[in-house]
């Protein structure tokens, strides 16, 4: 990645929401962020409606096979560079999930079908709380 | 499901910004009017109830905790009550009351996520975000019993894993007074809005009779004036020794719903601060040593409605069988009655109305994308009579035939 491409990554990023088999913490968790407590826009981080406008895409739940096409798809239209962010223990290795028929593995897998060179961190946590979010988000930021 | 071609769609989903899961509504649409309405799901489908087939019944409600996030007290709850139902336990008083306390404050943290989605929903986000402002506090208070704020895990066959110690009390009840004032605040704000009472009222109207055909639950069918509530009608818990009342609205429109759950919450704080001044002493678990052979369900009140669990055992560790009902499964269906005929721009909160919850109801998956491979009851039944023909085939079954 060249220097500006880092640099307009790192700042304000926007990202986009996508639940693939989730329980619905992990999202209202998300969605908590972004309300007066914790009020993560005031960093610059903001939800958006299209993958198109997303620097990073906040992916929860172990990825059901329906659900599988539909991140991918998500994947490819967003900007690159673009950052997966794998929120809870089920997106980071399908969690209490796994021995279920339906489930297709964990987000890393599903995203390095498509894209072997993808970035993704990983937030774990059932749920993690939103301060663990935060510092996750900021740390795989400091990292690129 | 087929729609024809000639009427024009509007396709709301999967992933659409509104909506926190996977779910895709069709809308046919004549002008502005919505004239059929169709959902696919099935894209939240995790197979929990054949997970919990391989699970012992001590693990079993740290799997169905995370059926629902939003719920993950009332599941739990109606899963040990049937397992406690067969094994014949008595739970400790102490632990009728502790389970009382968090299913309340569950509620309570469910209704006012609503009233903030749903503030959303119409583009007032400033009930939004007031409204999760104030949530806030009662999930401290449940990290501060359980250890965690939405997953809480504290319920296990024969009581409760984690006790509230007395020395919390005073503090909780202190925190339970500034949260009632501000519930008090939010309430008289959001039904005093005049912009919300012209948005909202004669909107998505679900009347008696079809609140009744559709066999809706919970606050959905209190809204449209059926006064039907599992703590009151099939008492469990600490229910019966409090003094609350079940809040029924007759309207059936979005507003009463609003109405319901608002004036529930203000029940639900004083249903947790009865149960905490009454917590009675001694322990708060009994070991349950043997589960016979046998079948029982467990019913509870979810902030969505009635929870339902059957549970089959066949003496060993493990449930045979487990099925889960979850409200949003009866109340997800009812916007054929409230949906059809309204303005476009009302199918979405009509739809959010219910407070559905995908994560729960999922019981069938279809893979398929762009209506190439859509797999309905009928496609299923087909496919089930074509295997029989199969078998039939291949056992050289013919007419008249008769297995010996």
């Amino acid at each position: 990645m060249s220097f500006w491409m880092k640099y307009g990554l790192k700042k304000s990023p926007w990202v986009f929401h996508v639940n693939t088999g989730a329980c619905n913490n992990c999202d209202i968790e998300i969605v908590d962020c972004l309300t007066p407590r914790f009020d993560v826009e005031r960093l610059g981080v903001k939800l958006v409606g299209s993958p198109r406008h997303a620097d990073a895409l906040l992916v929860t739940g172990a990825v059901t096979a329906q659900a599988k096409p539909r991140l991918q798809e998500a994947y490819r239209q967003a900007a690159k560079p673009c950052v997966v962010f794998a929120i809870g223990a089920c997106a980071c290795d399908s969690g209490i999930f796994m021995p279920g028929y339906h489930m297709v593995g964990p987000v890393d897998k599903v995203i390095k079908e498509i894209d072997p060179n993808a970035i993704i961190a990983y937030v774990p946590g059932c749920p993690p709380k939103p301060e663990a979010m935060i510092s996750g988000i900021v740390a795989a930021l400091k990292a690129i | 499901m087929k729609i024809s071609p000639k009427k024009p769609v509007l396709a709301i989903g999967p992933l659409h910004p509104l909506q926190e899961e996977m779910e895709f509504f069709q809308l046919t649409v004549d002008g502005e009017i919505v004239t059929d309405i169709d959902v696919r799901i099935g894209f939240n489908h995790r197979g929990i109830e054949g997970i919990s087939e391989t699970l012992q019944f001590d693990q079993v409600p740290y799997l169905i905790s995370r059926i629902c996030g939003i719920c993950s007290a009332s599941h739990p709850l109606a899963f040990v009550q049937a397992v406690e139902e067969l094994a014949g336990v008595t739970v400790p008083d102490r632990a009728r009351y502790v389970r009382t306390i968090i299913n309340e404050l569950e509620r309570i943290h469910s209704h006012v996520l609503w009233v903030g989605l749903a503030g959303h929903f119409i583009g007032y986000d400033t009930v939004f975000m007031w409204a999760w402002k104030y949530r806030e506090p009662i999930l401290d208070i449940l990290e501060k019993i359980t250890g965690n704020r939405n997953n809480y895990g504290n319920v296990k066959v024969g009581g409760c894993r984690e006790d509230i110690d007395d020395s919390m009390i005073p503090e909780i009840l202190k925190e339970l007074d500034e949260i009632e004032k501000k519930m008090d605040m939010l309430i008289k704000a959001v039904l005093d809005d005049p912009i919300l009472q012209a948005r909202l009222k004669g909107v998505g109207v679900l009347t008696y009779e079809d609140a009744i055909k559709y066999a809706v639950t919970g606050p959905t069918a209190r809204g449209s004036g059926v006064p039907i509530d599992v703590r009151r009608d099939d008492v469990y818990a600490a229910y019966g020794e409090l003094d609350w009342n079940v809040i029924v609205q007759p309207e059936g429109d979005v507003f009463a719903k609003a109405v319901v759950r608002l004036l529930e919450t203000m029940e639900a704080i004083k249903i947790t601060r009865q149960a905490l001044k009454k917590l009675p002493g001694g322990p708060i678990a009994v070991e349950v040593k043997e589960i016979p052979p046998g079948e029982a369900m467990g019913h509870t009140e979810a902030p969505r409605g009635e929870t339902f669990h059957y549970v089959r055992s066949d003496g060993g560790n493990r449930p045979v069988r487990h099925k889960v009902r979850a409200p949003s499964y009866v109340n997800v269906p009812s916007f054929k009655a409230s949906c059809v005929g309204a303005n476009i721009s009302d199918a979405t909160i009509t739809l959010a109305s219910v407070d559905p919850c995908y994560s729960c109801t999922e019981r069938l998956a279809v893979v398929g994308r762009n209506d190439k491979v859509i797999c309905d009851g009928k496609e299923l039944l087909r496919l089930s009579r074509a295997r029989t023909e199969q078998m039939k085939k291949q056992m050289g079954y013919k007419e008249g035939f008769k297995f010996e």
